[in-house]
């Protein structure tokens, strides 16, 4: 195969100079100068422009019946003034799309070069010149004002009705976390992250569990630079990575010592956790419910992308994000519609983020409200959860952190 | 070769001062165009790579084996990280190394001083220097493909934490290392050639060598010259501040970062400040590449029209808006970031407002045509390719600029249709117009036309069968950079136009190789040039066939009148040079 591929172009170079040597021969006999346009290729490729354009104008308009009908309609409330937004964008720029090109191909046909003839010489013409300055800016001005309507409508502050949930994203999965009975998120932080605690959820026993775990750390890794020491058969540069593992590990416990307990909703944050209930591979919400999304991100930036809720957000470490959206088609009138029983919304990753990028995505259903509370109802709470798991396993903090949770991770 | 020269006795340069390390401006030129021609080859070859992968999926090719070896490519299959670091280092070399350095290193070169009727560049020291950090910043990027962990693979934007953190990704380590190393280089050759190519524009112009008579290509070349001054700089900040978080610890761009099993002792930083200034680069850098293309098709279009350029002064004002606004815009790249929607509302407003100094500049390109007499030489076609790709691609932006919109579509690939018709075709078609043009003026014999055209034929055909099926792949909401798309249903219809993508990909890419036969081959046994093969009216044309130093014999030439003085009804020939005097009476332009 390989082979056959380095033929076929070694081939194809020979026989380019090949034709080229005959070419220069008999324009050399012929006595004509390379850049003297003879009047045969003129017109070809005058001519070729006219089948270019019938060809491109032609595999436009059918790329436009076979696919233009993209996306199944918006299943939020701003995608459907998004979709309408879009239609007439896509129609404005399809129009001129043809008008200019066809200007462009045509003329490059008609004014060919007729040594009969002289070109015009023609400089410049205000009138003209002002007509396509205010025609475009017009049109712009349309365009800007239809655009921000529609922007400013879909990015205003959430209503008091909307509920929140959180969509939390690491390479390369995402996690769905919904407040609980109480509407408040637990104060969540990165220092805690761990084997039981995916999204790093303050609670006290987590912090006084975290602090254990990093004192036992300290503890074994003192002990093994005193014993390396002691022998002083340890390699120094090995003495040299454990003491800046062992800085590592106390900076760590400092900056959990350092979390302060904050008061929210009248309601201490370290106990407004424990309800929260998080859910992994497939979330639900409930239709004609307008929703505010809150993203984290544990790791690097990825991107919430919902095509078929016309919505997208950045997930930012450190830098909470916000979208909110209504969504008003539930997955089994989709499905009705779409005469598919296999569809599925989507919740997927549109920033680079790693080699399974391609792959982190979550499936979305949207419910009736009644299904929705019952789903809701199934899933567990996250204190409950840990707590079930403390009596599988009872903390036994690891010799070496980093590689436990590098395995989980 | 040098030794023999220096017997001669006259002022012969050695083969090293004439050839590697020159400080002519016309030699340099050379060095930057074949330096970006080996650039640009090993980029077609990585996207041909990666459209392999994209087009038919889990296939096995003998041939990416036999290229990328067992590591990135076990039995011919294209792996994840490798797919990546491909699709990034296309990217970065196609965007910087070959249309920005190859194409406004060579062309500002080489027209600068000839057009302007300077003898060389303000300072041809400082020239060369651009050009040798120019080379080694690209032997550097090369060289990141072959190092452990594979290249730099976050994209060509490099947005951190992803390119900041060595456990992210294999990419992040080494290879991003030698990628940021190298962004440093470029953009020292870039200010070393932008300072130089501002000052000689201003200072060097000859007697009667108005601003107002400067040809097109001068002026387009003159404001890309003074974007990357301004905006440059603000990309070494950028690059500098994320060496800094890569390896002294710093958090700039980091915060609250959990990784590899690792809280991360950073806190305070935002990833979203390294995007506000790459982007202030990186907007105006899409001018950077776009405007001496447009400068250049100005040039073809009005000599083979043999007509002037219609409205020289709204192009000039078009070209000053543009370079300007394209300051004001950068934040469109961000709309998801979560920024706030209101600045976004600016962005929207400053970014459409380009919309209308780029449609004069295409109304007035198709204006020039009419009535005009056209030669379709291998350079009139790819200038008229220019316009068609720069109003198609540059439609798809009024979309992509509408931030409502924009959520929907931001990076699928519409995005990649968008900016692969705009900036990459029409930049590309500006480059190879341009060397088709002035391939006489560079080494003194004529590129042969019919491979021209050939060359021409498939590249369009081919460009547009790649990247026009695209816009309906990315409105169905297939995102960018994804290394299989097989997972999700809803995309059937659409990715089933990706085998025909990847298949007109491998084709145009075949195609030039007819542009390197020709351009290899002509540069040694091409048909002689004459002095002004095409009939043209600026200056460059009056020089001497056979390069000189000084690059006129005896005085500098005097400027009467503007450049575009073709079918003047006043004169009999259909062109007059700018250096004929006003006959009486006749009217300045």
């Amino acid at each position: 195969m390989n082979l056959f591929i380095l033929l076929v172009l070694v081939l194809a170079i020979i026989a380019i100079a090949q034709l080229t040597k005959v070419y220069e021969l008999s324009r050399s006999l012929r006595n004509t100068r390379e850049e003297e346009v003879s009047a045969a290729d003129n017109r070809l490729n005058a001519n070729a422009w006219i089948v270019w354009m019938i060809a491109f104008f032609a595999g436009t308009i059918y790329l436009y019946v076979k696919y233009g009908d993209y996306l199944p309609e918006s299943a939020s409330e701003h995608g459907v003034a998004v979709d309408k937004l879009m239609s007439v964008n896509i129609w404005m720029i399809t129009i001129v799309f043809f008008i200019v090109n066809y200007f462009l191909f045509t003329f490059a046909n008609k004014y060919r070069f007729n040594p009969a003839r002289r070109a015009k010489f023609f400089a410049h013409d205000n009138r003209l010149e002002m007509l396509w300055t205010l025609v475009p800016g017009v049109t712009m001005a349309f365009i800007i004002v239809y655009g921000l309507i529609t922007w400013n409508n879909m990015t205003g502050p959430a209503s008091a009705e909307a509920m929140q949930i959180e969509l939390y994203s690491k390479q390369f999965d995402w996690t769905a976390r919904y407040p609980g009975e109480n509407k408040v998120f637990g104060a969540a932080d990165f220092n805690l992250i761990g084997t039981t605690n995916g999204l790093g959820l303050v609670t006290e026993e987590g912090v006084a569990a975290k602090l254990a775990e990093i004192d036992h750390n300290i503890e074994q890794t003192e002990k093994t630079i005193a014993n390396g020491k002691a022998e002083g058969t340890m390699p120094d540069s090995y003495l040299e990575s454990l003491e800046d593992q062992l800085y590592k590990l106390k900076r760590h416990k400092q900056r959990i010592l350092d979390l302060k307990e904050n008061e929210m909703n009248g309601m201490s944050q370290w106990k407004a956790g424990a309800d929260d209930k998080l859910v992994k591979g497939e979330f639900h919400i409930p239709v004609g419910q307008e929703i505010e999304f809150v993203f984290r991100s544990q790791d690097v930036i990825h991107s919430a992308y919902m095509p078929h809720f016309r919505a997208q957000m950045n997930t930012v470490p450190g830098v909470p994000t916000r979208f909110k959206m209504k969504p008003t088609i539930t997955t089994a009138e989709m499905r009705q519609k779409l005469g598919n029983d296999k569809f599925d919304y989507i919740l997927l990753c549109n920033k680079v983020c790693g080699a399974a990028h391609f792959n982190m995505k979550m499936t979305v259903v949207v419910d009736t409200p009644e299904d929705y509370a019952a789903w809701l109802a199934e899933q567990k709470t996250f204190g409950g959860d840990k707590n079930e798991k403390k009596e599988e396993a009872p903390a036994t903090p690891a010799a070496d952190t980093t590689k436990t949770m590098a395995s989980i991770n | 070769m040098g030794a023999h020269s220096n017997d001669h006795g006259h002022h012969e340069e050695s083969f090293v001062s004439k050839y590697i390390f020159s400080q002519d401006h016309k030699m340099i030129s050379k060095q930057f165009l074949v330096t970006a021609i080996f650039m640009g080859i090993i980029a077609v070859m990585l996207s041909i790579f990666f459209r392999l992968q994209l087009g038919w999926p889990g296939e096995k090719f003998g041939i990416l084996n036999a290229f990328l070896g067992d590591k990135w490519a076990p039995d011919g299959i294209l792996d994840k990280n490798a797919y990546l670091a491909m699709v990034t280092i296309h990217g970065t070399i196609m965007v910087f190394f070959v249309l920005t350095g190859g194409l406004s290193g060579t062309f500002a070169n080489l027209l600068i001083p000839l057009q302007i009727g300077a003898r060389d560049m303000a300072s041809g020291f400082m020239n060369m220097l651009s050009y040798w950090f120019f080379l080694v910043s690209s032997l550097i990027m090369v060289a990141s493909l072959f190092v452990e962990g594979g290249a730099a693979s976050g994209g060509w934007t490099i947005y951190p934490p992803l390119s900041a953190l060595p456990q992210a990704m294999p990419g992040s380590g080494t290879g991003m290392t030698l990628c940021l190393i190298s962004m440093v280089l470029f953009v020292a050759s870039s200010l070393l050639g932008g300072l130089n190519y501002v000052v000689t524009i201003i200072n060097l112009r000859t007697k009667g060598m108005k601003m107002t008579r400067l040809p097109l290509t001068i002026w387009a070349l003159f404001v890309t010259a003074i974007l990357g001054v301004l905006s440059f700089p603000v990309l070494v900040s950028c690059v500098v501040l994320l060496i800094m978080d890569r390896t002294m610890g710093t958090a700039f761009y980091l915060s609250d970062i959990f990784i590899q099993g690792e809280a991360l002792d950073v806190t305070g930083g935002s990833p979203i400040l390294f995007q506000h200034l790459f982007w202030f680069l990186g907007h105006p850098e899409v001018y950077i590449v776009l405007l001496p293309a447009l400068g250049i098709s100005s040039e073809i279009i009005a000599t083979n029209s043999r007509k002037p350029i219609f409205g020289y002064k709204a192009m000039i004002g078009s070209i000053l808006a543009i370079g300007f606004l394209s300051f004001i815009v950068w934040g469109h790249h961000m709309y998801v970031t979560g920024m706030n929607p209101f600045i976004g509302s600016v962005f929207v407003f400053t970014t459409l407002l380009i919309a209308i100094p780029s449609a004069v500049k295409a109304f007035n390109y198709i204006t020039t045509l009419w009535q005009g007499n056209i030669k379709f030489t291998p350079a009139m076609l790819f200038s008229i390719g220019l316009v068609s790709t720069f109003v198609t691609g540059g439609l798809t932006g009024i979309v992509l600029a509408d931030s409502a919109l924009d959520v929907n579509v931001h990076d699928t690939y519409f995005v990649v249709a968008h900016f692969h018709i705009v900036m990459g075709m029409s930049a590309i078609f500006g480059m190879l117009g341009g060397i088709y043009h002035w391939f006489p003026k560079m080494y003194g014999r004529m590129m042969n036309s019919k491979l021209g055209y050939a060359h021409f034929w498939l590249t369009m055909v081919c460009g547009f069968g790649v990247f026009f099926p695209m816009h309906f792949v990315g409105i169905a909401g297939a995102p960018r950079r994804y290394y299989d798309y097989s997972e999700f249903d809803y995309l059937d219809t659409v990715i089933s136009l990706n085998p025909m993508i990847s298949t007109f990909a491998i084709i145009g890419g075949a195609a030039q190789l007819l542009f390197l036969f020709n351009f290899f081959h002509s540069i040694w046994y091409g048909q002689k040039a004459n002095q002004n093969p095409w009939k043209s009216n600026t200056l460059e044309w009056t020089t001497p066939v056979a390069h000189m130093h000084g690059n006129w014999p005896g005085a500098l030439p005097e400027v009467h009148r503007w450049a575009y003085d073709y079918s003047n009804p006043e004169h009999e020939e259909d062109f007059v040079s700018q250096i004929v005097p006003l006959k009486a009476g006749e009217h300045a332009h």
